[in-house]
Order: structure tokens, then sequence, then C-alpha cells
């Protein structure tokens, strides 16, 4: 088993950027969102590959060192930032081939007109385990 | 296995142990040891009375601890008293610890672990599960709480506000997990109030009482949040409305008013009003004036605008609004909602969306998308 992570974001280059922001859509698709969303979480808990998922308020602060005795200088939050993470489902799957797969169902959650969003994930693979049998 | 009747003897359990002589923080480890071999063992094998086998195995969990921890110090064997106090009962024990949970040195996180288990009777596991983090990590936050503890003394009547707090904040904040935490702070706060005469003990109780008998209305078939002015109103439990309107009644009587009968009298009224149009508005509105002289607080002032918009109507409520900082959660949201009945729907509209970006949890923040949507939709 391998564990990945789907990344959501807020913001991305304007080319993978190309769909209704939820609030434009009707009440009634945002409800077939989530609901899409609730089931796909809970089949994955029935085959055994949901990890875990946590998802991030879009307002954030950078924080920094600022030496001895000084309190962290902070900066942000960066409105014009490229990439901001949403946040992210983790899974635990047998292959990088699943992993496709399942990140392509969640990219196929109903958005506006009940159409696919399309929305762009980011799937990276966790480090692993360093194997018994390598030295 | 009547889970209420093991848990409620946990913390009398712990008094026990303590008259023989234990030390608090031993004593409390042997009784969750204890606790957790109840939970193993009573589904085979259910002991006649439970409360005395739970002495029994926690007097000799505690003996083992301490037997392990001489050995391994070669410090001096302890010798233990078997006496009893005649003048305290296990009613007071439990509400020492109470106190002793509450301890204001003790951060709220550790404060409501250490309740919860010590008088709560939950496990580690439990309580780990209920806030969403690890079990070693929840272990870690109580053993510390018990090592600031350690030569504190208690120095009774404490300070009941933190009590309060604390119970307060397990009501308020419980994620997920087997365990129902409101529930468990209803019953907790319910064993407090039979211990002690206090009208905020009361206060809070009914508070609990009232808002727990709206939960069943809150939430969708699919998990959406469903507002008080939307919710059915026939879902709402009228026993427990009728029990926590009641305690409040007697507690408001004695005069003695503070903050949780306020907030209490304040969902009361909601509780009263049949449908959402009958809601004595400008009433709630003097009970939000009582409570900012009792406690002015910035979340109470945006509640109070919010009545103000319904009392006296939206551009009231947009000018009680306006002298308000911005930055208040859930700002946004009120200033949408108001927005919205003003008929203001394309700012409104907008202020849902920016509210929602800075929602603090899914519920709110999926609630306030669909409230977006809808008023977008409707152009």
């Amino acid at each position: 088993m391998a564990k990945y992570l789907m990344l959501k974001h807020y913001t991305m280059a304007p080319e993978y950027m190309q769909y209704t922001p939820m609030e434009e859509w009707t009440p009634d698709e945002v409800d077939a969102h989530m609901n899409y969303m609730n089931a796909f979480v809970d089949r994955l808990k029935e085959t055994g590959e949901y990890i875990g998922s946590e998802a991030l308020s879009p307002e954030g602060t950078f924080v920094r060192y600022d030496g001895e005795g000084k309190p962290p200088v902070t900066d942000g939050p960066f409105a014009e930032t490229k990439d901001l993470i949403a946040g992210g489902m983790i899974i635990d799957v047998e292959s990088y081939d699943r992993a496709l797969e399942l990140a392509g169902e969640l990219s196929a959650a109903p958005g506006a007109g009940g159409e696919p969003i399309r929305e762009w994930l980011e799937l990276r693979p966790f480090m692993g385990v360093t194997p018994n049998t390598t030295d | 296995m009547n889970d209420d009747e093991l848990r409620n003897a946990v913390p009398i359990v712990i008094g026990i142990l303590e008259r023989r002589g234990a030390d608090f923080s031993t004593a409390e480890d042997a009784v969750q040891d204890a606790l957790i071999e109840a939970f193993r063992t009573w589904p085979v094998n259910e002991p006649r009375d439970m409360q005395g086998w739970l002495i029994t195995v926690a007097w000799r969990k505690f003996l083992d601890r301490v037997r392990a921890e001489s050995s391994r110090s070669a410090r001096e064997e302890h010798s233990f008293a078997l006496t009893t106090d005649a003048a305290t009962t296990s009613a007071d024990d439990t509400v020492d610890l109470y106190f002793l949970c509450a301890h204001p040195d003790l951060s709220p996180a550790s404060a409501v672990a250490l309740t919860l288990r010590a008088v709560g009777g939950l496990t580690t596991r439990q309580i780990a599960e209920a806030y969403l983090v690890p079990e070693a990590t929840m272990a870690q936050r109580i053993s510390r709480a018990k090592r600031t503890l350690a030569g504190r003394r208690l120095n009774r009547p404490g300070n009941i506000s933190a009590v309060l707090t604390v119970l307060y904040l397990v009501f308020n904040e419980g994620y997920s997990g087997d365990v129902d935490l409101a529930a468990e702070a209803i019953r907790l706060t319910r064993v407090l109030a039979a211990s002690i005469d206090h009208p905020e003990v009361s206060g809070l109780l009914a508070l609990m009482l009232i808002h727990h008998a709206r939960r069943e209305a809150r939430f969708s078939a699919d998990g959406g949040l469903i507002t008080l002015g939307e919710q059915d109103r026939s879902r709402w439990d009228s026993h427990l409305i009728a029990e926590g309107i009641g305690i409040l009644q007697t507690a408001l009587a004695r005069e003695e008013l503070d903050e949780f009968q306020v907030q209490a009298a304040i969902a009361a009224l909601h509780a009263d009003a049949q449908r959402v149009e009958d809601t004595d508005w400008p009433q709630i509105v003097e009970w939000y004036d009582e409570l900012l002289r009792l406690h002015d607080s910035p979340i109470a002032s945006l509640n109070r605008a919010v009545a103000i918009g319904e009392a006296d109507g939206p551009a009231a409520g947009l000018a009680e609004l306006r002298r308000l900082d911005d930055s208040l959660p859930r700002y946004f949201a009120v200033e949408a909602h108001l927005r919205e009945r003003a008929g203001d729907d394309d700012v409104a509209a907008k202020l849902y969306a920016k509210a929602a970006a800075k929602a603090s949890n899914l519920a709110e923040r999926d609630h306030l998308v669909r409230q977006a949507a809808r008023l977008n939709s409707e152009h």
C-alpha cells in the first residue's frame, strides 16, 4: 500500500482555474457537489482506502524567526499568491494507478450546470518507510 | 453494562482512594486502569456491585503502581492508613474533583481533558477520539496537567466560574467519536447542580438543555447547517425545553443574575416562539443589554446587533454593526443577513461569499456558500 495526498487549491495558475466559483452555482448544484464529496469519502472508508481529510482557511500568515529575544516576524496574507492550498484528502492505495483513478473521480464532482467540475488536483505520494531488506 | 453508572462511580472511587492515603495523580491513573479493565471484562462477567468492584480493582491497581514505582526508585515502602473522615461524603469528593480539574493553572484544553477523565470517567482513547488527536497526545496532555497540579492545594470553595467554563467548553466543542460530548457535559452539569446550589450552575444547565433540545433540527439529512430561523420547530425536544425553562426560572428568582442565566434566558425566548415570527425580539435585545452590562464582549455586541436588526429593522441593525470591529468572527455573515433583509441582494451575495472565505468550520462555510449561491441564482 502507498499513501497519497490529493491536494486541493483555492488558487493556482490561471490555466488551471477555469471553472465557475461555487457561490455562482445554484443552491441545488452546491448540494449535489457536497453530496458527491460525502459519498466519495463513504465509499473510500468502505474499501479501506480512506485515511483522512482536512480543509484549510484561505487566509494564513507567513512567519519567520527574527533573532534572539525578538518576536517572530509575520507577513501576508498574500492575496496575489498563485498557489493557495485549500486542503486535501489522504488515501492509502495499492498502486499509483489506483491513486490516479480516485483523484480523477474526485475531480469529476459535479459543479455548475451539474457538469463535472474538472478541478485540477495535485497528487503527491508520501515518503514511505525504509524497507528492512536494503542493507 | 450501564456506562453512566460506571462513569458516575469514577470520581467517587478516586475520592475513596485519596481518603485511603493515595495521591490524586496515582489514584486517578489507578481508577483509569480499573475502568479499562471494566470495559474489557464486564461484558462477559458483570459484577453485581459495580462500585465495590471498581474500588477493589482500582486499589489493587494503585498498589501495583506504587510497588512498581518504589522498586524503581528504591524508595521506602509507602504506608497507607485506612481511615475514613466521617465529615466528608463522596458527593463532596466529587465536587472537589470538579474544582481541582478546572484549576486556573491549567490551560483550558488540559482542564477539559482532565475533567472528562477524572470526573467524567472517560478513557483517554475516547477523549482523544472526541477531539481528533492521537491517543498518545491526549495521554501526554493529561499527565502534564496532573504534574501541574502536583503540590497545588485545593482551596475550596474554588472558582465556580472556572468549573462552568470547562463544562461549557465540553458542551460546545466536541467533534466526533463514539462519545456524545454534549450529552456528557449535561450529565456532568446535572451531577454538579445536584451537589452545589448555585444559580449560575442552574443557568448553565438550563442553557445546555435548551440548546440540546434543538440539536436534531440544526442539521439537514445531508449534514447541512440549518439556522435558527429556518429550523423545523416541531423537531425541537419540548421536554428538554420545559425542563430547562423550569430550572432557569428557579435560578432567576434568586436575583443573582450572571452570564449563563442571561444566555439561557435568551435561548428560552427563542424556544418559546412557536414560529420564528413569534420571537420576542425586543425582550431579547433587553437581555443582550443585560449581558453586556455584566460582561462586555464583542461577540455579545454582534449578537445584539442581529437582535436589533430583527426588533427595529435592518437599518438599525446595520447602524449597530458599524460600531463594531469588522475583524470579529461572523461579522460579514451578520452584515450579509442584514443587507439581504434590507433588500440589497447583490451586496448581500458578495458579503456571504466573503463571510464563507472567513468561516472557521466547514458546516458554516458550506451554509454561507449556499446563501451566496441562493441570492446569485435568483437573478
